[in-house]
């Protein structure tokens, strides 16, 4: 891709190393090992139950692994729950985008971080217009603020879940199946918001079914089946063929030395 | 740019009819108006129907509908917090049963414990007996919420069984002994003559509620004008000004004109050492002491639920639980505070009602929860979860309540108060699904 090489020279910007986790005896996580530096996107790939997101949410707080570590600027976090997921400056856009649909934009944008007044009351129009102005930034086409997000569209609905992660000056950013539920324009949207991001240092961890998606925007693939590790590639050195051989066979591409 | 007036939200068109226009402009809740005018039907009905069949419409006279707000208060206190409980998914069959309970043990305290203590009529018994019984129902409702909590016993099943344990935890307190009289200072937090505030002190009240409403249009402009978001045009902030501060003297000058009766006014005499003129003299009632307990409540309850980070995750995890703990709420905290505040307005549900008996019972209560929900739910309370208004379980109780008081005064017995009531409540819901319906 045109993308330049990131520098992966210093230390990662968060590194899980041999993470498991088992729900009834099924093991989910089989000792994953993934990293990410900063500025770049990790696209995380596998069919349907090949452990991706549960990864994921080991490092977002919503799973706590049954062991393995997780490392943010070469320090051993500790993550139990999203709270502490937050405090390292980590925010996830979920699949399912974790709105409550009877909230306004702005409720959900600061939902468990309203900023208050100064006598501790929530300050509805200050977040409102706090709302307005990086929903501009984002997607200047958004207007319906005063209606609870149920009433907004699939585009609509997901910029208001990307704005809540951007607000809050993420360093680390996971973002699971960001353009599955939006348009053509939309995940153009998408695409130009990652770019943009990852200029500004972010590191983005992108789970995806599309192989499209991950080959235009990923500097590296983590390729997973069955709970494990198939392999991490730099995307420039692999091509569509070799990333489904991993995702269907479990096989990692031969090297053409 | 972000700086620039945006419009709003829904802004008035050219071609909207005046209703519409009307409707836009003062940002009026359709289905508040809707409420009210279920409820001004029932009240006009029931006094026609008096005035037409019995000779007498009774419903529409100050001493009823004095009398009605006092009926509604205890219900009223009850319903603010089944609406928490309800919008976050739960139910709590309960809260009869802790009235019950809380009640026996502020009986208990100012009857047989404190007296003895302290000394017969000692000032500090009422309020040792109200703050105990509050904090016995918060303690109970804290006790439901961390087994619905923490070991995910479904809220129907925990206050089920609470519904049974705490009133027979009551009886097994007080033997099934009624326990009365009670300490005559807690005695005016249940109203009556002499738990009313008067005529000079209900003006005050109303006079507050004008300076508020006011402060609060302005206050509203003001907040709008300083993020630059549209402003309501001035006749209709001025509309909704004049229409509250006129509630609020209508309200004023109702519960004034509503005398006291002619023997507590010769007792009163007597004890004062004034002479009764032949005509007699007019003592107003003024608002009941339990009916400003309800409003306090109402507005405080109002505050939590949409000025107060708690109130705003409330709404969150009625809207999606998943989303609320992902979001960083402990949902489980909340979920015990949730229930901790239902038991504690049910606690104070049981000053006022057992203040207004002049005694406590294990059977206080009994069916309360049935009237307390039902009284959430016609106020719009979602049993799905997320949707519910403060002023709406408190007009839901009202609306209860006037029907039932409308059957007694025109003589339907027990039986069809009971058949009216149940379909009302059927009614309200489908009513309501249609509206949401529609509103989508």
């Amino acid at each position: 891709m045109e993308t330049e090489m990131t520098d992966r020279s210093g230390t990662p910007l968060v590194e899980l190393r041999d993470i498991s986790i088992a729900f009834g005896g099924i093991k989910a996580v089989d000792r994953v090992s993934v990293d990410l530096y900063p500025g770049e996107v990790v696209g995380v790939l596998g069919h349907n139950g090949a452990g991706k997101s549960t990864l994921i949410k080991c490092l977002s707080g919503a799973y706590q692994a049954d062991s393995g570590e997780i490392f943010v600027n070469g320090e051993k976090a500790v993550i139990k729950n999203p709270r502490d997921a937050r405090s390292y400056n980590i925010e996830t856009i979920y699949q399912t985008l974790a709105l409550a649909d009877n909230l306004d934009a702005a409720s959900n944008l600061f939902l468990g971080r309203e900023l208050v007044t100064r006598l501790g009351f929530v300050d509805d129009a200050q977040m409102e217009a706090e709302t307005r102005k990086i929903m501009y930034r984002l997607n200047p086409n958004f207007k319906n603020f005063a209606s609870p997000v149920s009433a907004l569209s699939g585009g609509q609905r997901q910029s208001v879940a990307i704005a809540r992660a951007v607000y809050f000056n993420a360093r680390i950013l996971i973002m699971d199946e960001p353009t599955a539920a939006l348009g053509p324009q939309e995940t153009k949207m998408v695409g130009e918001l990652i770019a943009e991001l990852k200029r500004q240092g972010l590191g983005i961890f992108l789970i995806s079914h599309d192989i499209h998606d991950v080959m235009e925007l990923c500097d590296r693939i983590s390729v997973m089946k069955n709970g494990q590790l198939v392999g991490t590639e730099n995307v420039a050195d692999v091509t569509d063929d070799d990333i489904l051989g991993m995702i269907i066979l479990g096989k990692k591409p031969e090297r053409v030395a | 740019m972000s700086d620039s007036v945006s419009p709003p939200a829904d802004p008035i068109k050219p071609r909207d009819g005046l209703l519409t226009r009307f409707l836009k402009a003062t940002e009026l809740d359709t289905r508040l108006i809707g409420m009210v005018g279920a409820l001004a039907l029932i009240w006009v009905g029931f006094h026609l129907y008096g005035a037409l069949v019995n000779n007498f419409g009774a419903f529409l006279t100050p001493r009823n509908l004095w009398n009605l707000s006092v009926q509604t208060s205890s219900i009223g206190i009850m319903a603010t917090g089944m609406v928490l409980v309800i919008v976050t998914r739960h139910i709590d069959l309960s809260v009869g049963s802790i009235l019950g309970f809380c009640a026996v043990v502020m009986g208990m305290l100012q009857v047989y414990i404190l007296p003895p203590i302290l000394g017969l009529g000692h000032p500090m018994i009422w309020i040792i007996a109200v703050v105990a019984g509050m904090v016995t129902g918060a303690c109970v409702g804290a006790l439901q919420g961390a087994l619905i909590a923490y070991l995910k016993i479904p809220a129907f099943i925990v206050t089920l069984g609470g519904l049974l344990v705490w009133r027979g935890t009551g009886f097994l307190i007080a033997r099934g002994e009624t326990i009365s009289p009670v300490d005559p200072t807690f005695a005016l937090l249940g109203g009556g003559p002499y738990g009313a505030i008067g005529a000079t002190g209900s003006w005050i009240v109303g006079a507050l509620a004008c300076i508020g409403i006011v402060a609060l249009s302005l206050n509203g402009r003001r907040q709008r004008r300083k993020f630059k978001f549209a402003l309501r045009p001035v006749w209709a902030d001025v509309f909704l000004a004049v229409l509250a501060c006129g509630v609020a003297i209508g309200a004023v000058l109702l519960v004034n004109s509503y005398p006291w009766p002619k023997g507590i006014v010769r007792q009163y005499a007597q004890r004062e050492g004034i002479k009764v003129p032949e005509e007699g003299i007019f003592i107003s009632h003024g608002f009941a002491i339990p009916v400003l307990i309800l409003i306090t409540v109402g507005i405080l309850m109002t505050i939590l639920m949409n000025r107060t980070r708690f109130g705003r995750y409330v709404f969150a995890i009625g809207g999606n639980p998943e989303a609320a703990e992902l979001a960083g709420i402990n949902t489980r905290m909340m979920t015990v505070k949730i229930f901790a505040m239902m038991g504690f307005l049910a606690g104070l549900s049981a000053v006022v009602a057992s203040a207004r008996l002049n005694s406590a019972t294990n059977a206080l209560g009994t069916l309360d929860e049935l009237y307390v929900i039902a009284a959430a739910v016609i106020g719009g309370t979602s049993l799905a979860g997320g949707i519910g208004t403060i002023y709406g379980a408190i007009l839901g109780a009202l609306v209860m309540q006037s029907l039932q008081t409308g059957m007694v005064l025109i003589g339907f017995d027990a039986a069809i108060q009971q058949v009216v009531v149940g379909s009302v409540l059927v009614l309200a819901v489908y009513l309501d699904i249609l509206y949401r319906g529609k509103s989508k």
